[in-house]
């Protein structure tokens, strides 16, 4: 119910449509049920060998073609208003859906599947859409189709109505009397259908493991086994639900048959013509038909109000705490921070972080060192205020980064992750996202900087080069050598480094690293470290375990404390 | 699509059954307005009571006759298109096992994944839809019209103008708005790809400030999506109205001319009811056909994209006859060679491997290093024939790995891949996969050279601990180490590290190092890694650059003359031996 109202005040906004759409189906209804009668008029007319009379059919002929016209607009009238009404709210609740992606908190991004966000921007909303427009399109009109004829039958005569209301609703009931039998078996079906996709995909995802150990016919068997299971169980499913056309076609033509001794008698004691009859057999097919379209069109609805929760319940999810009222905007910082007694976790009942104390002078390198997986990108989220510390407080300048605006904080940051990301676009917008106004001239010398300019220049287009999602036809280390460029462009003030140059070959890795330390002079630098040189030589360094930070010091009084430091130095770095 | 239907071939019976009494049904149903035309002529004109109740009795006799046809006709319909896609599925799969890894690469896994699963199913519903209706539509709208004949020759003739006109007008539409939708697909497509990459770029996109900039774009991608579907659906909404005119229109043309016949006397007032109600049961059935039509465009589509994969024949034979010869063990002397040999991937522009020669003997640990994309993987994938050479041989015991059964030769190979995957079962199915046979002893030797027994120990269950799909609740090094453990429980003579230590700590990766060295059984190893710590007490070592050999030596020869090596170790000991180690 809460949904059908989130869903109503995204229509609101086309009211007018809708009004009209709705006036539209209730012509096209009047005037489709109004030409039976004006056809059964004309049979009428028409009584035997001589008694036909012509001006009397050309009259009727002329008002029905009338009808027919003006039925056939008003329907493509009623089409597109559903049509613009359904695309335009399809439009604005994507709209809001990114909206939203852009204002998550990045806890949120992180801690939900990526796919599963994606499928309720485009497939539930794409879902809801054709239930939408099915509903609109057929549930009105089937509605109104079914009062209409009610209402022209009982006009005709009171007798036959009767027979028509009562015998109808059977097809109702045997309908969903199959539904209810064959939902068992499709979730037999479904449920083998989800084991069978498991075990494709673990096969043949991983066909190269399975090869290796000659593993194809052990795999092979297993898949025939689950293959006959569903083949006999799909039967099942197919074969039950697909009685529910002909059982209701049944029904109709009962219906139909009943109609017509009815009607006959009728028509002999006088009660009704021949041409009513005609009219009476042609309402008969027409009134069953909107009950089987609308049993059809609720479960699209409900499919369609499922897909839409779903959809809304990103849409409401809590966006990121906005920027303090007085937050102030922070200029071009020195590099001065400060972390005081900072406590963080991701889940309250796991601590990470606690009583995290520490002080950069501008101009200083802080090493983060520890084994893969302990969480130095928690320091990084917390740095660039990705997330916010539960108590305590990391400071720049002297001022709390809650009191900064996001934009001016990050812009004193510059970012480069182990993981690239590099949007579909040229080359050249992926290197100025952080200057969108720089010139062409500093973009190459970015580049030359940070050793990409000779394979951009080989590229097809240079610069302009088009890429394709995440990156396309780059390698590994062509890609993290665009977003190296990328902060070689703006040079922030503040730099996070992650040093994993692991995929670019040795040669180029020992000129970034040049490159690298031209870029750290002068400037406060965070490094996710690997290499002991770096390590060394950094004014501080933080030993991270298990999300926690052990130890903290320079190299020399790290050793001399003989901890997990000494330890993870001696068996790593140590012959 | 057409080479598919012979999966079809043990269904013939069905085929046939499905859609004859799909046809049987239809002409029930065409008798009805016929009926009813002789009620109204004779029952209500002569007041012929017991004449009603009759035809009514065959009315309902005919609605139950057709149901027991088209009841027939689901079930062999069912049956036909699910065991249909049973085979397909069956040869499909069957089909992909048989795919060298240079196909295997080409095509990628994903899309075989939604092939196999949700294209096969698009086309058993396509096949099950043809079965049932695609005769029995045409037959309808065609038989409507034949008896319009048997009922009056002139009032026919306009079912003849009528039903290529409402054609062209069902059949137009689709034309020009099928190429329309795939525009749309394509705008969706685009809308679809924008919002994962903000989602995968959230990082990025916030450190440097972006999100407004992502929202325009994302608007004007939304925007012609929007715009896109809003012409497509203008075309398509025209069908409906045009074919109510048309229908009705013809309705009225029957209703004048009969007239002129009735009042001629050729034919009676019951007469005129039959064929209006013809030619309100073609309308019904075009509209069936052209929901059908799409379904079977859709459905064919999918089957080509299935015939492409069955299309894809394996680069290499499995298992030659003839020539076969068994591998026992490898010989002293020069087991595996390399001669001159050189990879080229499959659409790649540049050798990945070239022109590589060296001899391992039995029993030796060779390592190779260099950086990502150097060659690595490429050149030891070639020892169990994962890739065939594309100049130069690679041989085992002097004879060319192509001449041994392919089955024989990776029997005696244990690689560990460098992305570690284990499979959904127990930890004890996962290590049999080398080797079925294996005793729980065999298998906790194995865990216990790959460094993993603490790991089994600790879990529930030990050996019988469930593994999840994907490997889930296991952490990288655990998978890794598990990986590691399957591939010595096959015992093999060559075994291949495949930068599978990565996520294992350095005092692991030595005490594993040194596990291997002190098992039984002479074993030729290769370890590749980007790491000099791990290769470089090897007794050979294979230095890569760039997809050549930049050296071949000891350790030591290495560091003497050969930069790119020294290179590498520099970067990764230079300090610390300055630091006066």
């Amino acid at each position: 119910m809460k949904t059908l109202k989130k869903v109503f005040s995204y229509m609101k906004h086309y009211l007018p449509l809708l009004i009209l759409s709705l006036v539209l189906a209730a012509i096209t209804v009047i005037l489709t049920l109004y030409f039976p009668i004006l056809t059964g008029q004309a049979i009428d007319l028409i009584i035997g060998k001589g008694s036909v009379d012509f001006t009397g059919i050309f009259e009727i002929a002329k008002k029905a073609l009338r009808v027919v016209i003006l039925t056939a607009i008003a329907q493509w009238f009623m089409n597109i208003c559903n049509n613009r009404m359904t695309y335009h709210i399809v439009r604005d609740i994507r709209k809001d859906a990114f909206d939203k992606i852009e204002k998550l908190p990045l806890s949120y991004v992180d801690s939900h599947s990526h796919g599963d966000l994606v499928s309720r921007v485009i497939a539930d909303v794409d879902a809801f859409a054709e239930g939408l427009l099915m509903g609109f399109t057929q549930l009105f009109s089937g509605v109104a189709t079914i009062i209409g004829t009610l209402l022209f039958m009982l006009s005709i005569d009171v007798k036959i109505t009767l027979v028509v209301v009562l015998i109808t609703p059977l097809s109702l009931f045997v309908a969903s009397f199959i539904a209810k039998k064959t939902f068992s078996m499709f979730h037999l079906q479904s449920q083998t259908r989800g084991e069978q996709t498991a075990l494709i995909e673990e096969i043949i995802g991983n066909q190269k493991v399975v090869q290796a150990f000659t593993h194809e016919d052990e795999a092979l068997e297993q898949f025939e086994e689950i293959n006959e299971r569903l083949r006999k169980y799909s039967l099942r499913a197919i074969f039950f639900s697909s009685l529910t056309n002909p059982s209701t076609r049944f029904v109709n033509s009962i219906v139909y048959a009943a109609v017509g001794i009815v009607g006959a008698f009728t028509a002999i004691a006088g009660g009704i013509s021949v041409g009513q009859l005609s009219s009476f057999l042609s309402y008969a097919n027409q009134y069953t038909k909107p009950f089987n379209e609308i049993s059809g069109v609720i479960t699209e609805l409900q499919n369609a109000l499922a897909c839409a929760g779903r959809i809304f319940e990103l849409i409401e999810e809590e966006a990121e705490i906005p920027d303090a009222k007085d937050a102030v905007e922070l200029g071009e910082a020195q590099g001065r921070i400060q972390a005081e007694n900072v406590a963080f976790s991701y889940v309250p009942e796991q601590k990470l972080i606690e009583n995290f104390n520490l002080q950069v002078s501008p101009g200083q390198r802080v090493a983060i060192v520890g084994p893969t997986g302990c969480g130095k990108t928690t320091l990084i989220n917390l740095l660039m205020r990705f997330y916010d510390v539960n108590s305590g407080a990391i400071m720049v300048e002297g001022e709390d980064i809650r009191n900064i605006t996001r934009e001016s904080l990050r812009k004193n940051y510059g970012m480069v992750l182990q993981e690239t990301w590099l949007k579909s676009g040229t080359i050249r917008e992926n290197i100025v996202m952080g200057k969108p106004d720089a010139t062409d001239d500093e973009v190459i010398a970015a580049a030359k900087a940070a050793h990409a300019h000779s394979f951009i220049k080989r590229l097809p287009n240079g610069y302009d080069t088009v890429i394709g999602e995440d990156g396309g036809s780059l390698s590994q280390g062509q890609k993290q050598l665009l977003c190296i460029t990328r902060v070689m462009l703006c040079l922030p003030p503040m730099l996070i480094l992650d040093e994993a140059t692991s995929s670019i070959d040795t040669r180029t890795e020992m000129r970034i690293q040049k490159a690298f330390a031209a870029m750290m002079k002068g400037r406060t630098s965070f490094i996710v470290a690997h290499r002991l040189s770096t390590i060394r030589e950094a004014d501080v360094i933080l030993v991270m375990n298990e999300g926690k930070i052990v130890e903290q010091g320079n190299h020399k009084e790290l050793l001399e404390l003989n901890g997990f430091y000494a330890n993870l130095y001696n068996s790593q770095f140590a012959k | 699509m057409k080479k598919l239907l012979i999966y079809l071939k043990d269904y013939k019976k069905e085929t046939v059954i499905a859609p004859l009494f799909k046809l049987l049904e239809a002409s029930f149903e065409l008798i009805v307005p016929l009926v009813m035309a002789a009620i109204i002529d004779y029952g209500i004109a002569s007041e012929d009571s017991s004449y009603i109740m009759k035809m009514c009795l065959v009315l309902v006799l005919l609605a139950v006759v057709g149901l027991t046809c088209s009841i027939t006709a689901q079930y062999f319909a069912a049956k036909a298109a699910v065991g249909f896609s049973a085979k397909l599925r069956n040869a499909l799969f069957k089909h992909i096992e048989s795919l060298s890894f240079t196909e295997l690469d080409t095509i990628g896994n994903s899309t075989l994944i939604t092939r196999m699963t949700s294209d096969v199913n698009q086309v058993q519903s396509g096949v099950n839809m043809v079965l049932r209706l695609f005769l029995r539509s045409p037959f309808i709208v065609f038989g409507a019209m034949i008896m319009a004949f048997t009922v009056d020759v002139k009032a026919a003739l306009i079912f003849v103008i009528t039903i290529p006109l409402l054609s062209i007008v069902v059949f137009g539409v689709m034309l020009i708005s099928i190429p329309r939708f795939k525009q749309v697909q394509a705008a969706l497509d685009k809308v679809l790809g924008k919002t994962r990459e903000n989602l995968a770029g959230a990082r990025v996109i916030r450190a440097f400030n972006r999100q407004e900039q992502e929202n325009l774009e994302f608007k004007e991608s939304n925007n012609l999506l929007m715009n896109l579907q809003l012409l497509v659906g203008k075309i398509s909404a025209l069908t409906n109205p045009a074919t109510y005119i048309i229908i009705n229109a013809a309705t009225l043309a029957v209703i004048w001319v009969a007239g002129e016949e009735v009042f001629q006397g050729s034919i009676s007032q019951g007469d005129v009811v039959a064929l209006v109600n013809y030619m309100s049961q073609i309308l019904v059935e075009l509209v069936k056909l052209a929901n059908l039509i799409v379904l079977v465009t859709k459905s064919i589509a999918c089957g080509n994209r299935i015939q492409e994969v069955f299309e894809v024949s394996p680069s290499m034979d499995k298992d030659i006859s003839g020539k076969v010869e068994e591998i026992y063990g490898l010989d002293g002397t020069n087991s595996i060679e390399f001669n001159h040999v050189s990879v080229k991937y499959e659409g790649a522009a540049e050798e990945s491997l070239s022109d590589v020669t060296f001899t391992a003997k039995k029993g030796q640990t060779i390592g190779i290093i260099g950086g990502t994309g150097s060659g690595k993987s490429t050149l030891v994938h070639l020892i169990p024939r994962f890739y065939d050479a594309f100049s130069g041989t690679v041989k085992i015991n002097g004879k060319d790995v192509k001449e041994y059964p392919l089955t024989q030769l990776r029997e005696k190979v244990g690689i560990v891949m460098q992305k570690a995957v284990l499979f959904k079962g127990t930890i004890a199915e996962n290590l049999r996969w080398g080797n079925e046979d294996a005793t729980e002893d065999q298998l906790w030797a194995a865990l216990e050279t790959a460094q993993a027994k603490d790991v089994v120990e600790k879990k529930e269950g030990m050996l019988s601990y469930k593994i999840e799909q994907g490997g889930r609740n296991l952490s990288g090094g655990q998978k890794q180490r598990l990986t590691i453990a399957r591939a010595l429980v096959k015992d093999p003579d060559i075994l291949i590290l495949d930068d599978s230590a990565s996520a294992l700590d350095f005092a692991t990766d030595a005490r594993l190092r040194k596990a291997l060295k002190e098992l039984p059984g002479d074993k030729t190893v290769f370890i590749v890694s980007q790491r000099t710590s791990s290769i470089q007490h090897a007794d050979q070592i294979i230095v890569l650059d760039d997809g050549a050999v930049a050296g071949i030596g000891t350790h030591d020869t290495l560091l003497e003359n050969c930069d790119v090596y020294r290179e590498i170790y520099e970067s990764q000991f230079k300090a610390e031996e300055k630091g006066g180690r």
